[in-house]
């Protein structure tokens, strides 16, 4: 394969993913919309398009065609910037993602359900979501705004101290499938469905629920939605944001939420694979059999966005002393502990 | 390739290093920090230590340079004032830095077995690392942890000191 084919095939991937991840962000707010809707009892968006399902069209475009507004008392340069950062760090991260069953390749040996199978993908995904950081804390600083200062000031120190327990939790994962490469780690968890996954046979739900608890924190969701917390902070680190800008760190928070997601179906759901093993016999035709694996993760992906929003729909915001506290001396000591117990368990195997 | 790369990076690394010094405001001065820490990381990766790179990243551009544009934030430093500075230090210092830079750089020319990396399709995997790391290096890397914990233990009892009472904080 020619250095130009390979690109050409690579746009082409990075085309098809971005904009499926695109419209899969409009349809998740949708989602959250409809089913915090539910568990309020009352319908949720129901009027644009059957079902409500052009709701995230006209949402899209109505953000678009809105006035933008930037403050006079604003620092202009990084007022600018921080939305891009926040969105392309979001974005990015789905690139080292495998969707599908990587024995099915294109020409030339070529990843077709992946766009860039890296050695370390584990470590790149936490490495661009920890520049995320920044997006936020440079809109709350620039915005000049006390509201927006201390809505970004509570989420860097959020990020940095959850982001911890968040690494420390997947440490457990790591050893078990001995890489740090998510093809393998999806490999090492294919032989008996269900059974060998990392969440059941490899006995790491509690670095899953170290994991859920984290990844809630790091994606300023509810109960931790503490930097955009409306009762004292109006809108925190968005405050000053209005047009396309708000809407890229909504997308932001969405896609971030989504690629969450795809590292818990990865790392402890098993990825591609289906939940039942060698029960399905493994079908003949080419198309099913790539389409399969796909159906497989973006079921699973979809029932973690599900129990996000049950999340959200249930549970009340927490005290920013609380928040700290649950951090460092919960999750933290817990997650050091699953890493002890897992080693030893693995040891004595 | 690999040198396109390399010179992109080197040259963003340099002016980011550049620009540093001759911000005014402090929160650029912390970014272009970042720029300068990331462009490091992918001259790691250049060199073949994909693992480096990450932790680069993960550590330095993630973890660290948060806090300090956590504390600019946080104490809304503004502008700095721009002094001439003494003449002394400008007779002086440069030309004590220009030496102190030769002697370093002459003193890793003639170490033998310095400077062997080159730009490569080699990577170093994250096995291959800990293999090393943890068997022939064990030592210099545990002592370096026991550093570590008392760093921690350190500023933990400076943070925990009790009020003018003696009282205990929450």
């Amino acid at each position: 394969m020619t250095i130009l084919q390979f690109f050409l095939w690579s746009l082409l991937k990075v085309i098809v993913v971005t904009v499926v991840l695109l419209m899969a962000v409009a349809y998740t707010v949708l989602l959250e919309r409809k089913l915090v809707g539910r568990i309020q009892n009352r319908w949720g968006p129901s009027r644009v398009g059957p079902f409500g399902l052009l709701q995230p069209l006209v949402d899209g475009a109505k953000s678009f065609l809105k006035e933008d507004i930037i403050p006079t008392a604003v620092y202009r340069p990084l007022y600018l910037l921080a939305p891009v950062i926040a969105l392309s760090c979001a974005l990015i991260s789905i690139a080292v993602v495998p969707f599908g069953d990587p024995s099915i390749t294109g020409p030339g040996n070529f990843h077709v359900f992946q766009i860039a199978d890296v050695n370390i993908g584990l470590l790149v995904i936490l490495g661009i979501t920890s520049i995320g950081v920044y997006g936020i804390a440079l809109a709350g600083w620039s915005s000049n705004n006390k509201y927006s200062l201390l809505g970004s000031l509570r989420s860097s120190a959020q990020l940095v101290s959850y982001e911890l327990a968040l690494g420390l939790s997947l440490v457990g994962v790591v050893m078990r499938s001995e890489s740090l490469n998510l093809d393998k780690i999806v490999q090492t968890q294919a032989t008996h469905g269900l059974l060998s996954w990392n969440l059941f046979g490899g006995f790491q739900f509690v670095a899953f629920f170290i994991y859920l608890m984290a990844a809630f924190a790091e994606t300023n969701r509810a109960p931790f939605d503490l930097p955009e917390a409306e009762s004292e902070l109006t809108a925190g680190y968005h405050t000053e944001y209005s047009s396309m800008k708000f809407a890229m760190f909504f997308m932001a928070e969405y896609a971030n939420m989504i690629t969450v997601g795809c590292v818990a179906t990865l790392l402890f759901l098993g990825g591609w694979t289906s939940p039942f093993g060698n029960l399905l016999p493994t079908p003949n035709n080419i198309v099913i059999r790539s389409i399969l694996p796909m159906f497989w993760f973006v079921i699973k992906v979809f029932s973690f966005l599900c129990l996000y929003v049950w999340v959200r729909g249930t549970l009340p915001r927490f005290r920013y002393d609380q928040l700290m506290n649950y951090g460092w001396r919960w999750l933290m000591p817990l997650a050091i502990l699953n890493i002890v117990g897992t080693s030893l368990w693995l040891a004595y195997r | 390739m690999h040198l396109i790369l390399f010179i992109i990076f080197a040259a963003l690394c340099l002016t980011g290093a550049v620009n540093l010094l001759f911000q005014k405001q402090p929160i650029n001065s912390a970014l272009s920090l970042i720029v300068v820490m990331t462009s490091l990381a992918v001259l790691y990766l250049l060199l073949g230590a994909e693992f480096l790179a990450a932790a680069q990243v993960i550590v330095y551009a993630g973890a660290i340079m948060v806090l300090f544009t956590f504390v600019v934030m946080l104490l809304n430093a503004g502008r700095e004032e721009r002094t001439l500075g003494s003449s002394a230090y400008r007779t002086v210092g440069f030309p004590a830095v220009a030496a102190i830079l030769a002697v370093i750089a002459t003193g890793f020319m003639k170490l033998q077995g310095f400077g062997d990396a080159g730009i490569q399709d080699h990577i170093t995997s994250t096995a291959d690392l800990s293999t090393v790391l943890f068997t022939r290096l064990l030592l210099p890397f545990e002592v370096t942890s026991v550093l570590i914990l008392v760093a921690i233990l350190g500023s933990v009892a400076l943070a925990r000191k009790g009020d003018a009472e003696g009282r205990e904080p929450r």
